[in-house]
């Protein structure tokens, strides 16, 4: 498939529910071998926009093409092409690992011996082949997400929806998860991956969309948004302390830095200018703390984030923790 | 063929997953059993009762074994979003649904011929017309089963499904002239008898058993088939508008 041409492509997307518009006349393409980022806090609407792009949900308006096909009309017409990783593990939890694989290969029409091999191949790679013969339902919340990603990737789709994919596990599992997308994706899958973890998108992804509220608020390369930064300076200090009353005494010490408390023990102090640290560090041993680290932070992509949407990365973090271990949303 | 792959995976999943566990085969036994014996023991006029009793028996262990089995499946599935999963492959949705129902419809299949088989030790059944009950059997299970659909698509939650299930099941048993003539209810219930899919089928059980049909058996597999069609048109559609929203 060429390079930069549209795998994807939606223009003018609406849907509502009763009186809640999920979507919001959004547009955008992802292009063929790109991993495309839809970002935004809980409620935003990529969940919506990936149903509506797999066919589960039927949008009010607007159009979509997969692959130069129009699924506008018909959303089975490119099923056959994609694969999709929803948010919770939906696999069938009466069985096997490798059964579960052998069965979504059966769906996409694969005959035995070919889903046989191909589930064999995938639960080697994803490092269950040990327990390809346990019940899914007895399987961890890790091992669970990579089935889940195995069973999307079966039939060797060229285009992947993503929706959450390391939400809710372990650090190990989701550091593996992210090798396994990028490596997808190193093969020529094109992937459309929707995350609340900034700097997994900003890792992964090639472009990203902000979306809040159901409206795409800005798409660029993470280079391009990141550019945004350019100019900025941030230091980020350990303190043995309240956080909160040192921000308060460094910005009225300070006028020209802005300061804020990113945990309790952490404070980060920015600025349009080069930061001189040993004030600080004298001022914060002054009011009696103990500063155990001073750390020059690069500017992030979540920086960029919370520029362009007003909205606190941290927040939307834990709001989505918080959905996740109530049920999820 | 890749969908005729699809289809027959789905049925053997669901066949092993759900109706050959054991829970659900001792249920499909032991139910049209009791079902059996309840009513010989109230007839209370020996062995000479059975082949009028067994029509009966066979209609309700085929309808309670296709819609308990179906709405549940369904709900399960649809609740805990596996059923995503289906609405997702390439298959057509009729295909899909297809085989989704197959498995309840050969498990109902295979309920009404428990009683059959338990009759076969203590009577002749030499007398029976198998060329109009095999296809009355099947044709029954597939109404039934298409009704535990339409039951399954209207519901969120597996109790609901069988809380709705009965609101259909039990009328239909008492009007559908299974176990009481049609002739014997009041004038006012009768039009609806006319409109339940089972006293078509239970006409031709119980002249393929003991006696001659009501009706012609032509008007009694027309509708039958009639009501099929019906019932799975309106399950897809709704399909379509509640779960593809």
């Amino acid at each position: 498939m060429k390079e930069d041409a549209s795998m994807i492509e939606v223009r003018g997307l609406t849907k509502a529910f009763d009186k809640i518009i999920a979507v919001n006349d959004i547009s955008f393409s992802v292009r063929s071998g790109e991993i495309f980022g839809f970002l935004g806090p809980n409620g935003a609407g990529k969940t919506t926009t990936i149903n509506i792009l797999t066919g589960l949900v039927r949008p009010d308006t607007g159009m979509i093409r997969i692959n130069d096909i129009n699924c506008s009309d018909n959303p089975k017409a490119a099923q056959h092409l994609i694969g999709v990783i929803p948010d919770e593990s939906n696999l069938y939890p009466e069985l096997t690992g490798f059964e579960n694989l052998c069965f979504c290969a059966s769906l996409y029409g694969m005959r035995k011996a070919a889903r046989q091999a191909r589930a064999g191949e995938l639960l080697k790679t994803f490092g269950l082949a040990d327990t390809a013969g346990r019940k899914f339902g007895g399987y961890s919340k890790g091992m669970k997400r990579k089935l889940t990603i195995a069973a999307g990737i079966i039939h060797t789709p060229p285009i992947l929806f993503l929706d959450e994919p390391t939400t809710g596990i372990d650090v190990a599992s989701a550091r593996q998860i992210r090798q396994l997308i990028a490596d997808l994706n190193t093969g020529g899958t094109t992937i459309f991956l929707t995350t609340h973890y900034i700097e997994e998108a900003e890792r992964l992804c090639r472009r990203i969309a902000f979306i809040v509220k159901g409206r795409i608020v800005r798409t660029d390369t993470v280079e391009d948004l990141m550019r945004q930064t350019d100019g900025r300076y941030a230091v980020q200090f350990a303190v043995s302390n309240d956080a909160t009353r040192l921000c308060q005494k460094i910005t009225s010490e300070f006028p020209n830095l802005q300061c804020q408390m990113v945990t309790a023990g952490v404070i980060r102090v920015e600025s349009s200018e080069t930061i001189r640290v040993g004030p600080l560090v004298r001022l914060l041993e002054d009011c009696g703390t103990e500063v155990s680290e001073a750390r020059k932070m690069r500017p992030s992509l979540e920086d960029v984030f919370v520029s362009v949407t007003g909205i606190e990365a941290g927040m939307m973090k834990q709001e989505k923790e918080k959905a996740k271990m109530g049920g999820g949303v | 063929m890749k969908g005729w792959i699809a289809f027959w995976n789905i049925l053997a999943k669901d066949m092993r997953a759900y109706y050959l566990k054991p829970p659900n085969i001792s249920w499909g036994i032991v139910f049209p059993l009791a079902w059996t014996a309840m009513f010989f023991i109230r007839s209370g006029s020996g062995l000479d009762s059975i082949p009028s009793l067994l029509p009966g028996v066979m209609a309700v262990s085929v309808l309670f074994g296709t819609t308990s089995m179906l709405a549940v499946t369904v709900t399960f599935e649809k609740k805990g979003r596996s059923f995503e999963r289906l609405l997702l492959a390439p298959i057509p949705l009729e295909l899909l649904m297809l085989a989704k129902t197959t498995g309840a419809i050969l498990f109902g299949v295979a309920n009404a011929f428990v009683p059959v088989i338990m009759a076969a030790f203590l009577t002749d059944l030499s007398g029976i017309n198998w060329l109009t009950l095999i296809p009355a059997v099947v044709l029954i299970a597939v109404s039934s089963t298409f009704l535990g659909l339409f039951i399954a698509v209207s519901v969120s939650e597996v109790f609901e499904a069988q809380t709705f299930s009965n609101f259909f099941r039990f009328p239909m048993i008492f009007l559908c002239g299974l176990f009481f003539p049609i002739e014997q209810l009041p004038i006012w219930l009768r039009p609806l008898s006319y409109i339940l899919p089972l006293t078509y089928g239970a006409d031709v059980l119980h002249g393929s058993v003991h006696r001659p049909p009501h009706m012609s058996l032509l008007v009694d597999f027309g509708l039958l088939i009639a009501f099929c069609a019906v019932l799975f048109g309106i399950s897809l559609r709704n399909i379509r508008c509640k779960w593809i929203t």
